[in-house]
């Protein structure tokens, strides 16, 4: 049974009389990969910069392996926390070279256990033979290695990562992403990410938090994001999907166009008030020999699918994911099943 | 340019600091130069007939500068004559010395100042920091040689300090004297500072922040992220500031004048009108230059060639605040600076000038006034002409042949006023002797000057200096205008002259404006080309200081100077205003 290496209870932050950050509640279990997940502006930032030390916090509590490192009244300096960072620009130091960035953070080594572990570092993040490189010679995804090697260098106990690979190109971002998730892996880190961009918080995280507005709207592993998101907000934020109205026919049962499903984690609704039904891209499958019957009236290339925006009888849409040999033109009616056994609802 | 300023509260500093840094540099970058980052324009059908080309035009300008320059280098290789002989035996090895104490002093003083300054507005939060982060680069609203008779007026001998001192302990004697080698240091250090302060504040606001922040990190307080950290990476900005200051301490007349502290520039000018000796005032010139050239080495050699660019963009991080005790402390330190550099001297300056504003403030008076401004205007024009001239030149080229023509015009900035006047008047004197031979040659027996004595030899002298101070703006703003903006007019039918007059010239209009004000500014305060080359009658304001305080009359130097200062606050307003709508 692991333990909690960071929890924030109730945290606060106020920029200048402006709230930024309500009442964050959260834990990460040691050798957990979280993320915080939102738009610019939610608060995501704010709260990685609250637990590295940089903003002092207006409420609640922040610990970090156990210790106490912010109240309202107690705030630990950044140096104290033991916490990493790697800084969305990077932050390297110019007028060091890659072993001296690296090397940094690491007081009271000596030089050869220093250089030993240094050579060590570089050699994880690919990097081995660049040590004498100054750092504005290297590339974009080069400079996000040494961040991630200096950060890792003094061993914090708490890995922040802030939008790390927001300056990269698309494709570097994918492969970094991957080999960054093995790295902390691979040596048990404990380390919390900030991005805006969901596939990477799914490629990277355990655990996601999505944020509002400075709230925490949920925090929980990517599949329950998907498929059981905590309320509306969540379920439009996180990956594609449409809503259907439906009635409440029973306890826990609904129906709606498509047909009779038993609903998840529904809020007790009285039976026979109205509510909306998620339905996702992956939960329409295309069925000829289905009697249900949908018009194509949108859709979309995605190399081995075909996203389908369908009409059904009654007008409302639904999405579909159909594997791209269906090549179905637009106005064209095809059969579509429901492959869900529980769905989710919203008032 | 290495070191780029972007953000910070005031723009018009920017712009001397730019112009100056960029004719500093200029000095020693001569063939490094930079490949233009967009694409040459396309070549437009010469209509120009070829004596209109623009290289020629760059050229012609770049000569103005080049000439004078040239002249004072050349007299390197002249023969030593027997006022040189002299002058090497008696005189040079003191103004060498002197050269010495005061650069290494300046140096020290304003490295110390600015940077301790810069650190504690830039990081921490204290009461009044606003407040001191803007006024803290005011003195640089003071001509040094207005400071300096204001602190040889308080703190001399019979100055109020000293009086006040013997009032209450009986002696003075103890009180460190002021017209000395260290009140020369003090002076050129309180008015220079700003220059490290403004470079240096500028690094510690756009990299320090985030780079302390990754130090923090890494598990470093503030004091060690300061020395390991952000001392490090502003080395190329504290460089260019301080080299900076000790160019203007090099080229500084009026201030060791004043202080009777010999050094090269004060030796030019008596060559020149004490022993009326050209060819010793140049050679002394060529030294001079010879120096500059060497502290551009220096500054070129200490900044490296490490690229330095900054770290994080602006961060939202706030300063730190300091506990109550300690963050009066720091503004009081501040305070204490700034009473010493600016307002103590102000209130002292307004009291002189009040004292005798009654019998001063009178029609003489205003014919200084008149001819400063009359003067400065001209200047403005000229020199805001010939920068045009140079910035439309380069953006039509962009080639070597014109970007050098642009960096060699500019470098009249970092040569000390005394050596252009030299370099003018030398060459210009010249073309008279034959103006003058062929004039009577023809029959015109009366004729005894043509180009000497008049304004046409102090325009050049000032153009060649100002330059800079023009073309940064000037260029700034000409290269906010796109290439595609310029299509788009062609497309719509426009020649090349409707595009300069309907698009450039209304999108220049700003920049050219703040040139023009810049130039009008410095050359109100200028001291030695006006002493030097003025015609018969031009005394100016700056002029009327100089021959005040050569008398040791404060109070009567008071009055021209308080109008002086007002002049150069001109710009800090205005551009305050803008800044403040802008925001």
């Amino acid at each position: 049974m692991s333990k909690s290496l960071l929890t924030l209870d109730g945290v606060g932050v106020t920029y200048d009389d402006k709230r930024v950050l309500h009442d964050l509640s959260f834990t990460l279990l040691e050798g957990e990969i979280g993320c915080l997940l939102g738009a610019s502006g939610c608060g995501k930032t704010t709260a990685l910069r609250a637990i590295a030390g940089f903003e002092p916090i207006r409420a609640g509590r922040i610990a970090i392996n156990g210790d106490t490192v912010a109240t309202v009244a107690d705030h630990w300096p950044p140096q104290r926390r033991g916490v990493g960072m790697v800084f969305q620009d990077y932050a390297l130091f110019p007028h060091l070279t890659v072993a001296g960035n690296v090397g940094f953070g690491m007081n009271g080594v000596a030089s050869a256990a220093r250089r030993q572990r240094v050579d060590e570092l570089l050699e994880v993040v690919g990097l081995a033979g660049y040590a004498d490189h100054y750092t504005h010679a290297l590339s974009g995804g080069q400079q996000q290695r040494v961040a991630l090697a200096r950060a890792l260098a003094p061993a914090p106990r708490l890995l922040l990562l802030d939008e790390p690979f927001s300056n990269l190109d698309v494709e570097l971002r994918e492969r970094l992403s991957q080999e960054v998730r093995d790295i902390l892996k691979s040596r048990g880190m404990t380390a919390l990410l900030v991005t805006h961009d969901q596939h990477e918080a799914f490629a990277l995280a355990d655990k996601i938090g999505v944020m509002e507005g400075g709230r925490l709207r949920q925090w929980d592993a990517a599949y329950a994001l998907y498929h059981e998101p905590a309320d509306r907000f969540v379920a439009d934020f996180v990956g594609e999907g449409a809503f259907l109205p439906a009635e409440v026919v029973g306890p826990g049962e609904l129906v709606f166009e498509l047909g009779r499903r038993n609903c998840l984690a529904m809020q007790d609704c009285a039976t026979g008030s109205k509510v909306q039904v998620l339905l996702r891209p992956d939960d329409v499958l295309h069925d000829d020999a289905s009697t249900l019957q949908a018009r194509v009236v949108k859709k979309a290339f995605r190399g081995a699918q075909f996203l389908y925006t369908l009409a059904l009888p009654s007008g409302a849409t639904v999405l579909s994911l159909v594997p791209s040999h269906h090549d179905h033109a637009i106005g064209e009616s095809i059969g579509i099943r429901l492959e869900i056994d529980h769905v989710i609802a919203f008032a | 340019m290495a070191v780029s300023l972007s953000s910070s509260t005031l723009p018009w500093v920017e712009c001397i600091i730019d112009g100056r840094n960029q004719a500093a540099v200029g000095f020693i970058r001569l063939m490094d130069i930079d490949i233009p980052h967009t694409a040459p324009l396309p070549p437009t059908p010469r209509r120009l007939p070829r004596r209109l080309d623009e290289h020629a035009l760059a050229w012609l300008v770049a000569a103005v500068t080049l000439v004078p320059l040239g002249v004072v280098l050349a007299s390197l290789w002249q023969p030593e004559g027997e006022v040189w002989r002299h002058m090497a035996e008696f005189v040079l090895p003191q103004l060498l010395i002197n050269t010495a104490w005061l650069i290494a002093g300046v140096a020290v003083g304003t490295l110390g100042l600015g940077v301790s300054l810069a650190w504690v507005t830039a990081i921490y939060d204290f009461p009044g920091r606003k407040h001191f982060a803007w006024a803290l680069a005011l003195p640089l609203a003071m001509p040094a040689y207005v400071l300096a008779f204001v602190q040889i007026g308080l703190y001399d001998f019979t100055g109020p300090l000293q009086s006040l001192i013997r009032d209450i302990a009986g002696d003075s004697s103890w009180f460190p004297s002021i017209r000395s080698r260290g009140g020369v240091i003090l002076t050129l250090t309180l008015v220079l500072y700003p220059y490290v302060y403004l470079l240096a504040r500028n690094a510690f606001l756009t990299q320090g922040r985030r780079a302390l922040e990754a130090a923090a990190s890494l598990g470093l307080s503030r004091r060690q992220g300061f020395w390991r950290v952000a001392l490090p990476m502003a080395r190329p900005w504290l460089v260019g500031g301080v080299s900076l200051a000790l160019m203007e301490c090099l080229a500084d007349f009026g201030t060791v004048a004043t202080f009777n502290y010999d050094t090269f520039t004060t030796a030019i000018y008596k060559a020149w009108f004490g022993l009326f000796n050209l060819t010793a005032a140049s050679q002394l010139a060529s030294l001079l230059v010879m120096a500059v050239l060497a502290l551009a080495l220096l500054e070129q050699r200490a900044r490296g060639d490490k690229r330095y660019t900054a770290t994080g963009r602006g961060a939202a991080n706030r300063p730190e605040r300091l506990p109550p005790w300690r963050g009066w402390m720091v503004a009081g330190a501040c305070l204490l600076v700034l009473s010493l550099a600016f307002l103590v001297p102000m209130a002292q300056l307004l009291y002189w000038a009040w004292s005798v504003a009654a019998e001063q403030l009178d029609l003489r008076y205003m014919g200084f006034v008149g001819r400063s401004l009359a003067l400065s205007a001209g200047a403005a024009g000229v020199v805001v002409v010939l920068a045009l001239v140079l910035a439309y030149a380069v953006r039509r080229k962009r080639d070597i042949a014109s970007r050098l023509a642009a960096r060699l015009a500019t470098l009249g900035y970092a040569v000390p006023g005394t050596v252009l006047a030299v370099g003018v008047f030398i060459p210009l004197a010249w073309l008279d002797n034959h103006l003058i031979t062929a004039a009577h040659a023809l029959g015109w027996a009366g004729v005894s000057e043509v180009i000497k004595g008049t304004l046409l030899v102090m325009l050049l002298a000032y153009a060649a200096r100002f330059l800079a101070v023009a073309f940064e703006p000037t260029q700034s703003a000409m290269q906010r205008i796109t290439a595609s903006q310029e299509e788009a007019a062609a497309s719509m039918g426009l020649g090349r002259r409707a595009v300069l007059w309907r698009i450039h010239l209304p999108m220049l209009r700003g920049g050219l404006l703040t040139a023009a004000l810049m130039v009008f500014v410095d050359v109100m305060k200028e001291m030695p080309i006006t002493l030097m080359t003025r015609p018969f009658g031009w005394d100016t304001l700056a002029v009327r200081v100089f021959e005040m305080t050569s008398e040791g009359q404060w109070e009567m130097a008071a009055l021209p100077s308080v109008a002086i200062v007002l002049a150069g606050l001109i710009p800090v307003i205005l551009l305050a205003v803008q800044t403040e709508k802008h925001a």
